[in-house]
């Protein structure tokens, strides 16, 4: 285990270096001059000369480049024009919402998806079966982010039971972040829980028909007892995968489902800076979340290997 | 087949293997035909593509052109979807939406095959390239699908072409992983081994044995990279960071419902509806492929 974790650890670094690498280039493509763009026309001749200086773009590329992973490794992100610090101090204050509205729909998805997995594995062609995938397939299709405003509609505007939009602190007034999370968090959820769903029920089929369970059955064990007590966890392994997988979506997804209901996370700290061209914030948020999705998957693939023995890293 | 007609087989055999090579195309397409996945899929992709060809005919009004005197009218005779805070037509935006969904969706599509098939084939058959393309790929795929897209965005600026750009960018690696595994796992088999021996180099080999064998993949994969690309399109139109506001898409026309959704939900809800359609009709078409092209992926 030890070997393995060290192995998957030193294949972080060149993913990572992509990473970076991809994060540095964004500057890079910006058309005609990066500076010029980020000032806006009434900047003077001056001032971009001194942004320029300041952000070393009148270094060679390479040097730049180098710069930039030494700067990355001490965890500098370079400083935000228009919020006036660090981005480190920008990301630090608006990871909070984005990791409570990810946590949330994670619940979420598995709430739904796992039962329904399972309920639909186990009873196999029934009309249990064709509805929950007929759900689970318009699930993965409905854009999260349309459900959001339907749900808006429904929710907040017809019926008034939830707020539209806003956020409030979970450490602050718990009663009132739990009504501000229901609905972001159920409509960024619900595409997952489909995911999760579709993928329970597979594993759940795949385990039926393994020779332990004919033998479960072979012994006069009900069907309840074959499916919940003995098909159920291992049906689970492969699942927990899925849900690390989802967790990292999730993050992605967040950035939208943050816009819709106006919850001030890193996704609407990475619009906002689009629209201001605030670029060393758009590059500090798609690195944290980038990095955050390859430890993410690191930890999952660390958690199946621990939990199923069978799974031999060589 | 009866036993009186067992008996007589040996007589008709030569009948028999040709009329089973005459059906073999038959066959393949017949298993395609009775897919309701592919079957239901397919008309729907059919009836979006023929939409968007004929937006023009069958829209009633203009869809860029603002008439502020009749703002968020509800659904009604005269405008069939009802209207946007600038007075648009929504049933006409709806129509003209589909053509950029498309544009993109077919366009990334087709990028992210050719990219991938590129790049797959290097991976698959240098094991001196393998090792960093495959690391390249990690690294790319480790962003956040629509993070990336938006970061992309974010430096070209809006656009249709940006916007393509950066959607396959963001899924051509997957495209490479899929055509990097199907190579490694051809390579190995008794055919393609023969066809070395017999002195075929590299490039036929793979025209000749590789790639027929990488179609159906590429054709499954592709029909779910529409789909996400359809979808994605949508998003970073919604974000504000798509297409342009004036262009006509599913995704802008759902942001300017957003800011209206008190006064008059059918402004996002149409394109949304759409946007589900197309989505729909592109997943069942990929199931029904996946099933009937590549019965290894079938899911239970």
């Amino acid at each position: 285990m030890t070997r393995y974790l060290c192995h998957r650890l030193l294949a972080l670094i060149p993913v990572m270096a992509v990473v970076v690498t991809v994060v540095f280039l964004l500057i890079h493509l910006i058309p005609g001059d990066p500076v010029s763009v980020m000032l806006g026309p009434d900047a003077t001749a001056n001032q971009i000369q001194a942004t320029r200086r300041a952000l070393g773009l009148d270094r060679p590329l390479h040097e730049q480049l180098l710069k930039f992973y030494a700067r990355v490794l001490r965890g500098d992100l370079g400083q935000s024009y228009f919020l006036d610090r660090p981005v480190t101090t920008a990301l630090r204050e608006r990871a909070e919402p984005t990791l409570v509205l990810t946590l949330a729909a994670l619940l979420v998805a598995v709430a739904i998806g796992v039962p329904s997995g399972i309920l639909a594995g186990a009873s196999r062609g029934s009309p249990w079966d064709r509805t929950l995938m007929t759900g689970a397939l318009l699930g993965v299709c409905i854009p999260g982010f349309w459900l959001s405003l339907n749900f808006i509609y429904l929710f907040a505007v017809r019926l008034g039971w939830l707020p539209a939009a806003g956020y409030a602190s979970v450490f602050v007034d718990p009663v009132a972040a739990l009504r501000h999370m229901v609905l972001p968090a159920v409509s960024l959820g619900f595409n997952q829980s489909a995911l999760i769903a579709r993928i329970a029920r597979s594993c759940m089929l795949e385990v039926l028909q393994q020779d332990y369970i004919r033998t479960a059955r072979a012994k006069g064990l009900s069907q309840r007892v074959v499916v919940y007590v003995h098909a159920f966890r291992n049906a689970l392994v492969p699942v927990t995968t899925v849900i690390g997988i989802t967790m990292a979506i999730l993050i992605g997804g967040a950035v939208v489902t943050e816009i819709v209901f106006n919850i001030p996370g890193l996704g609407r700290l990475i619009i906002s800076a689009i629209l201001r061209r605030d670029y060393p914030v758009v590059q500090g948020v798609v690195l944290v979340t980038a990095a955050s999705y390859v430890l993410i998957n690191l930890a999952v693939d660390c958690v199946y290997a621990f939990i199923d023995p069978r799974i031999r890293y060589d | 087949m009866t036993e009186t007609g067992r008996q007589n087989l040996p007589a008709q055999t030569p009948d028999v293997t040709s009329r089973r090579t005459r059906n073999r195309r038959p066959d393949w397409a017949r298993r395609l035909y009775r897919n309701p996945n592919v079957v239901f899929g397919s008309l729907a992709f059919l009836l979006l593509v023929l939409v968007a060809v004929f937006a023009d005919a069958l829209s009633t009004h203009k869809p860029t052109r603002l008439y502020p005197a009749i703002r968020l009218r509800p659904p009604s005779l005269e405008n069939y979807l009802g209207t946007d805070e600038f007075g648009r037509d929504v049933y006409s935006l709806v129509l003209h939406g589909s053509r950029v969904s498309l544009l993109v969706g077919g366009v990334t599509m087709l990028l992210t095959s050719l990219g991938g098939i590129v790049i797959g084939l290097a991976a698959g058959f240098s094991r001196r390239l393998d090792p960093v393309i495959m690391r390249f790929m990690d690294g790319l795929m480790a962003f956040p699908a629509i993070l990336l897209a938006i970061a992309l965005m974010a430096a070209r600026g809006p656009g249709v072409w940006n916007v393509i750009v950066a959607l396959s960018i963001v899924y051509t690696p997957r495209t490479a992983m899929l055509i990097r595994s199907t190579v490694l796992s051809l390579r190995e088999l008794d055919y393609v081994q023969a066809a070395r021996a017999l002195g075929r180099g590299d490039l036929p080999l793979t025209y000749r044995h590789i790639l027929p064998n990488c179609v159906g993949p590429l054709l499954v994969q592709g029909t779910f990279i529409f789909a996400y690309a359809v979808l994605a399109e949508a998003i970073l139109g919604f974000l504000g960071v798509g297409v342009p506001p004036y262009v006509p898409s599913w995704g802008n026309v759902i942001a300017s419902g957003k800011n209206t959704i008190r006064e008059a939900y059918w402004v996002s809800f149409f394109p949304g509806a759409a946007l589900t359609l197309a989505g729909l009709s592109l997943n069942l078409l990929g199931d029904g492929l996946r099933d009937t092209l590549d019965p290894r992926l079938r899911v239970q």
